[in-house]
């Protein structure tokens, strides 16, 4: 088929389009919800059977890539716009995991979703979110990777603010959006610097000129930089982090595939898709590094503190985007998109098991309200645990295997690989095991902390949702068998490493084992024999807890550093000084003017037949007179 | 005191004449009518100048005047009967109302 990844793409765009269009108008008949639900969940599916026919070719080839030249948009003299799709073995793998988990979540969504009246809605958004991630995964050139890279940013919105008859849901869309926003503009900037360099923004294309010639390495760096904090903002990096813990208000099938799956790793992706750049741009990749790990660290920080059970999962994804950036940073772009893969599997599982326990508890988030839900759950808590396992670090289950490459990378990669890296990244491994088991312990273990009315309609949830369950449970208990760093090292080579280093790769592999254990550990010593220990411990860090439970005040210095300052800005300098006083001031005087020289001069019409011959006798003489003069 | 003379003399009384009517009479008739002379007083000086030049430009310009100042006053006259209908008056001033 020639058009394949054209197919791929548009697919789940149909989907959207049926959807949207036409069973809106359905109004709430049986007939109407089949429809929504074959189209919504059969065209992604479709998508993902097209995408493993593609990566199956691919492998026949032995990866040479696909392209698909889908429309040429503009030809500009000798230069053409073209949207194109390109699968080689890095899109393949994120295509698979954005169709593959997109598909299983659609699956579930059907189950979460089942008595919203916006059901129909869900799944247009859903599946043009879907559409919009493909192009952007796909896409050839920047331009298609922006124009999905945008889209997904609307889908994003659209479902974060998909309850938006609640104004806190909107606020938090709307937040998201002009976060992401500043983060484009260094993209923007970034795609606007390679084409005048390059004259091409064909991402294969820029790799190999900086491959072949160094001269033009000047912008590599700022070029860099400028993509990253594109990056950074979709990718929820320090500073641009806010957006994502808020963006929960969305319904949990969207947190899960939007907010930690696929959207969220579009930066990862990014970097790693211009690796070709950033091998040649140290001073990039040390601050990509840098805000990684210091995103990592913090948000992990944050996360042990949040009592909401999606406010943990959404720092944990922040600090897992973390490790992933850090990876990149030092040069390990395979095991960045490694841990992508391993974290879409079993963060989609903490998501939608967060999603299956809010659906049994009627809506309850807040997990001091939890406690002993294993025994009424028995599904979700076994899928939650392997999930939590995989990310905490426990082998043989996948997140161990993509967290030690990550760690060892930090450690001894020659690009930037450094003890004291290794260390916050150790501190912040260890910190994952212990929020995520803290949060294990909360929800599932020790006695119920319900309300008695809420205990009393706990159910597991149907079929379509566990069964996805269990599916992305089994993905994250084996998923870490596939070497994903291997199959993309051809593409994306690994960095080396020093051979006096190589000794010590084993003992920090059996560290990371401890340091996972100890997570363990030490959340079992907090949370394992009732809550009195975690209150007094926060009693006794009272000032700390309070920092970490309000998440650094990030949002408050925000809104007093810099919102309040343009709200002042621009309601006393630009609406009162600017528009008030100076457009509307001299238009208005103007007008006052032109007002006050007619009423001047309208007194002199007063009906009188007799005074107007006058005037014109008057008129005629004077320009008789005038005309002699000159004449 | 030649014909020329005597024929522009003529036309500036008529149009002097005419000008006063218009300014100082109140109805509205005898108004139109001290018009009529303003133009005619026109005319005669455009005749005496075709005549003294021997060229036909001026004649025919009085033709074209002729037929503008019928097309006028039968516009005119029938806006001051309904006028005199409405107000049963023909005093100008009784309508200065009218200035909009």
């Amino acid at each position: 088929m020639t058009h394949l990844l054209t197919l791929i793409v548009v697919l789940p765009l149909v989907g959207a389009v049926l959807n949207g269009l036409l069973a809106t108008h359905l109004r709430a008949t049986p007939l109407s919800k089949t429809f929504v639900t074959t189209v919504g969940c059969g065209l992604p599916i479709a998508s993902f059977l097209l995408a493993v026919q593609g990566f199956l070719q691919l492998q026949a080839t032995g990866g040479a890539p696909v392209i698909d030249v889908a429309y040429t948009w503009a030809r500009i003299g000798e230069r053409s716009f073209e949207v194109a799709f390109y699968l080689d073995r890095l899109s393949a793998v994120m295509t698979l995991i954005v169709t593959g988990v997109g598909s299983v979540i659609h699956i579930y969504s059907t189950g979460y979703m089942k008595d919203d009246k916006s059901y129909a809605r869900f799944f247009a958004y859903l599946n043009l979110f879907l559409f919009f991630m493909l192009s952007l995964v796909l896409g050839r050139s920047l331009l298609v990777l922006f124009v999905g890279w945008e889209g997904v940013g609307l889908a994003s919105y659209l479902l974060i603010g998909f309850w938006f008859e609640d104004p806190v849901n909107a606020a938090a869309g709307k937040k998201a959006f002009i976060t992401n926003r500043i983060g484009d503009a260094g993209f923007l900037l970034g795609m606007f610097l390679l084409y005048w360099a390059f004259g091409t923004l064909d991402m294969d294309r820029i790799n190999v000129a900086y491959n072949s010639h160094v001269a033009s390495m000047i912008p590599a760096s700022l070029a860099g930089i400028l993509l990253f904090i594109g990056a950074s903002g979709k990718s929820a990096q320090i500073p641009l982090h806010v957006w994502l813990p808020d963006a929960m208000a969305g319904p949990t099938p969207v947190s899960a595939l939007i907010h930690a799956a696929t959207m969220v790793t579009a930066g990862v992706y990014l970097v790693a898709r211009m690796s070709g750049l950033y091998l040649h741009a140290p001073t990039a990749s040390a601050v990509v590094t840098v805000i990684g790990a210091a995103t990592a660290f913090f948000a992990a920080t944050i996360a042990i503190a949040q009592t909401d059970i999606k406010k943990v999962l959404a720092y944990s994804t922040v600090s897992q985007l973390g490790f992933m950036f850090v990876a990149l940073g030092v040069g390990a772009y395979g095991v960045g998109i490694f841990h992508v893969y391993t974290h879409a599997f079993f963060k989609a599982c903490l998501f939608l098991g967060a999603g299956s326990v809010i659906h049994a508890l009627s809506g309850e988030q807040d997990i001091r309200k939890m406690g002993g839900l294993a025994k009424k759950i028995p599904v979700t808590f076994v899928t939650f645990a392997i999930a939590t396992a995989a990310i905490a670090g426990i082998p043989p289950l996948a997140g161990f295997w993509s967290k030690d490459e990550i760690l060892w990378n930090a450690y001894a990669s020659s690009r930037g690989g450094s003890p004291l890296l290794w260390a916050v990244m150790a501190a912040t491994a260890l910190m994952t095991a212990f929020y995520m088991f803290r949060l294990l312990w909360l929800t599932f273990l020790g006695k119920s902390r319900m309300d008695p009315e809420v205990e009393h309609h706990v159910h597991e949830s149907p079929l379509s949702m566990t069964g996805v369950l269990v599916a992305l449970a089994f993905l994250s208990a084996v998923g870490g068998f596939v070497a994903v760093p291997h199959f993309l090292e051809p593409l994306l080579p690994l960095p080396q490493i020093p051979e006096a280093q190589h000794h010590f790769e084993m003992p920090l592999l059996a560290l990371s084992v401890v340091i996972a254990a100890a997570g363990l550990a030490g959340a079992w010593f907090v949370y394992g024999g009732g809550t009195e220990r975690a209150t007094g411990l926060a009693r006794q860090f009272a000032s700390l807890h309070r920092t970490l439970y309000n998440k650094y005040f990030v949002d408050e210095a925000y809104e007093r550093f810099i919102g309040r300052p343009l709200v002042w800005l621009s309601e006393r300098v630009f609406l009162n000084l600017g528009d008030r006083v100076l457009l509307d001031g001299s238009l208005n005087g103007l007008a006052r003017l032109a007002h006050r020289t007619a009423g001047a001069f309208s007194r002199v019409q007063t009906g009188n037949l007799h005074l107007y011959a006058l005037f014109v006798l008057v008129g005629s003489i004077v320009v008789l007179a005038w005309s002699f003069r000159h004449g | 005191m030649d014909k020329l003379q005597f024929l522009l003399l003529v036309a500036v009384a008529l149009f002097a004449i005419g000008l006063l009517g218009v300014i100082v009479r109140r109805n509205l008739l005898v108004m139109l009518m001290c018009m009529e002379l303003m133009l005619n007083g026109v005319n005669l000086s455009l005749v005496a100048f075709a005549q003294q030049t021997g060229t036909a430009a001026g004649a025919v310009l009085v033709f074209l005047i002729f037929v503008v100042a019928a097309a006028e006053i039968a516009i005119a006259i029938p806006i001051v009967l309904l006028l005199a209908r409405r107000r049963h008056t023909l005093e100008a001033d009784a309508f200065a109302d009218l200035k909009g």
